[in-house]
């Protein structure tokens, strides 16, 4: 009932009964073709500009950045900044490309993968793409990336390869549907820092229910 | 929320004299508007993205019925649920129901306009299920009973004492005024709530009609761990949200964040689209989408169809001087500042809101900083001329008015009474130029003194200068 009346009252304020075949196909055609709107011209360097501006963008949102020449170093970084921090536990994400590296730097850290859950200290996962505009990095949802691991642990290191680095939120949003040819996954994270509140006495405080600190350890790999 | 938006006038009087909610207003000026100022001289095509947006909204509105169409449908095949709401009534009982359908007893929610649009919360509470707000200030207004003041900072109005004796109150733990305590108390204490809640409501910035996704944009992440942790998913959003495609989408971003906050970016910008898949190993097993109307439908069409390109940035109240002066709460109801002067008497009647666009001084800064070219003074005038028609203007208002019509419809009377008061004026003020008391101008020098006119009036000094032939 609702629907129609809705419908009904929109369609009467746009002068028309229906829609017509051809205002149809139109605004379809305009879906199907997903055209960019106009894109900022900050992002649009070479790629040494937009890895050094997605450094520049996502320490400005305070991210912490770590540099690894190579893969292999990761489970030593990752070690080094828990021990710094005085963390005894990780749950990480499954991917291939973190499950073929040899984790025995952690020592007594005891490392998990599974969800997250409520008391988890720090989570580590990879990320699909760093989009140099704002310094956002985008993850999505899957069965080797629960996304509860973006946002229930206190701290959130996230692996991120310099040649996943685009200019725009377009550029990673086309990788999105290429990755996803299917269907969207349920959930897709921009993620620009950690999490922030100014509302108690407007006063900027980190960590209100997010992660309190976000690690992006940058592979140079190009 | 009760409405209150009748007694403006008093609301804002004791607005005045509130030294807290002064002190507040004093510290808000020097946060958003510096801070997007700032942001929009780091971009330089900020202004040809506010005309893209007003050009793309504009098209949105002329296609609502079939993006919506095509996000219902889309909606669906990722094995969603979209319920269409007439009213506020319609859209309570539809979330209650899907509620009911999965027993649930807690609800968490994330921040949400169109919720406290509706009522929901007490809707809710009264059919036994229990509403948990998560965003930080929405909790705190939820444990004093209190309501937003301001569309994206809800608690605005409070100071960190304020603050800090409410959770001291309602946690039962050792008082403190450190803002970064009082916040990690908060989020020990939500974390039980996320955990456990069977159902997560949140808003939607935008409504994808490509993905039938929708997507939240917030900086705590709370809206993330309440779509993400329940087993259902509930979205309540309103109909003019929807847009077209990822990348239309991703230009009303670029603008909402740097328009609302000064930040180039928001934290978390999450979207969501249907249930959890198959494999994956956690997110919600049900997806439902309440559609909103609640009069929306109606203002296609109208004069007022111009507001439904409003993308809640808050940019208008932030740089509003009346809402400067007097805080969201004199407003009376859910939207305050230069928007919700627009989209209140649309909602709870211009019977009841009259005194809205009336509390405008025109100065059109709300237009000039809206991302969408929204024009308020404008609308703000078609409320005040509706008010005029339907004779709710009070009688003194109407007899000057009136008055002055009389006048203006005879110049040579006009110019002769201008020219003697400017004048008499003068005269009163004497040597100094300015008065300290003039009779029915008391709400200007009870404040300050009214400079008196000097020299001739514009139309002798036209007239002088057209005989002189300059």
């Amino acid at each position: 009932m609702s629907r129609a009346e809705i419908l009904g009252n929109i369609r009467q304020g746009l002068g028309r009964k229906e829609a017509t075949a051809e205002q149809r196909s139109e605004a379809l055609a305009r879906i199907a073709a997903h055209k960019a709107t106009i894109i900022p011209k900050r992002s649009q360097l070479d790629r040494k500009g937009q890895i050094e501006l997605f450094r520049e963008m996502a320490s400005g949102a305070a991210a912490e950045l770590i540099d690894l020449n190579e893969l292999a170093e990761l489970p030593s970084a990752v070690s080094t900044w828990l021990k710094n921090h005085d963390f005894k536990s990780l749950v990480s994400a499954s991917d291939t490309c973190l499950n073929e590296l040899d984790w025995s730097p952690l020592g007594d850290i005891q490392r998990e993968q599974r969800i997250a859950q409520s008391g988890d200290v720090a989570s580590l996962t990879t990320s699909m793409a760093g989009i140099a505009e704002t310094g956002t990095l985008m993850l999505y949802s899957r069965p080797e990336s629960p996304t509860t691991l973006n946002f229930l642990p206190d701290c959130h290191l996230v692996l991120l390869k310099e040649s996943d680095i685009v200019g725009s939120y377009e550029d990673a949003w086309n990788l999105v549907r290429q990755n996803n040819p299917k269907q969207m996954p349920r959930t897709v994270n921009m993620i620009t820092g950690p999490s922030r509140s100014a509302d108690i006495g407007q006063k900027l405080q980190m960590g209100a229910h997010g992660p309190c600190i976000l690690v992006i350890f940058i592979l140079k790999d190009e | 929320m009760q409405i209150k938006s009748p007694n403006f006038k008093e609301n804002a009087r004791i607005a005045l004299h509130n030294v807290e909610l002064q002190e507040a207003l004093g510290q808000f000026k020097y946060g958003f508007p510096v801070n997007r100022a700032n942001a929009i001289k780091r971009l330089p095509e900020f202004d040809d993205l506010r005309d893209e947006a007003r050009d793309l909204k504009n098209h949105i509105i002329e296609n609502l019925d079939i993006y919506l169409e095509q996000f219902e449908s889309k909606v669906i095949e990722n094995g969603g649920h979209v319920h269409w709401c007439r009213t506020g009534d319609d859209a309570n009982k539809a979330i209650l129901d899907i509620c009911k359908q999965v027993n649930a007893k807690t609800v968490t929610k994330g921040k949400s306009m169109v919720s406290e649009e509706i009522n929901l919360n007490d809707y809710l509470e009264k059919n036994g299920v229990q509403p948990v707000e998560t965003d930080l200030g929405e909790y705190i207004l939820q444990l004093r009973d209190d309501h937003p003041s301001h569309i994206i900072a809800p608690a605005i109005h409070l100071n960190v004492n304020d603050v800090s004796e409410t959770f001291h109150k309602h946690h039962k733990r050792p008082k403190t005024e450190d803002p970064q305590a009082l916040m990690k108390e908060a989020r020990e204490v939500l974390r039980k709530q996320f955990v456990s809640a069977d159902v997560g409501i949140t808003g939607a910035n935008f409504l994808v009609a490509e993905t039938g996704s929708s997507i939240i944009v917030t900086n705590e992440g709370n809206g993330d761990l309440t779509q993400t942790l329940p087993k259902t998913h509930i979205v309540i959003t309103s109909i003019e949200k929807v847009v077209p495609t990822l990348e239309d989408m991703s230009l009303f971003l670029r603008l909402l964040a740097r328009s609302a906050t000064g930040q180039e970016f928001t934290v978390y910008n999450t979207l969501s689209t249907g249930p959890k898949r198959e494999d994956d190993q956690d997110g919600p097993e049900n997806f439902h989408v309440v559609l909103v109307d609640n009069g929306r439908s109606e203002m296609v069409g109208s004069e007022f169809q111009d507001m439904l390109r409003c993308i809640r940035c808050s940019s208008c109240m932030n740089h509003c001087p009346v809402y400067g002066a007097v805080g969201g709460h004199s407003y009376g109801w859910v939207y305050p500042g230069p928007m919700g002067s627009v989209l209140t008497p649309k909602m709870i009647g211009i019977d009841k809101a009259a005194h809205l666009p009336n509390a405008s001084t025109s100065c059109g800064k709300c237009e000039e900083v809206c991302p969408v070219r929204i024009p308020l003074p404008k609308l703000m005038r078609h409320w005040r001329e509706k008010e005029f028609e339907k004779h709710l203007t009070p009688k003194a208002v109407r007899f000057g008015i009136a008055s002055w019509a009389f006048f203006a419809k005879r110049p040579a009377i006009y110019r002769w009474l201008s020219r003697g008061s400017a004048w008499f004026i003068s005269t009163l003020a004497g040597k100094k130029g300015r008065l300290k008391k003039l009779p029915l101008a008391g709400g200007w020098t009870d404040w300050r003194d009214m400079p008196a006119p000097q020299g001739k009036t514009f139309m002798d000094q036209w007239k002088a200068k057209q005989k002189a032939g300059e």
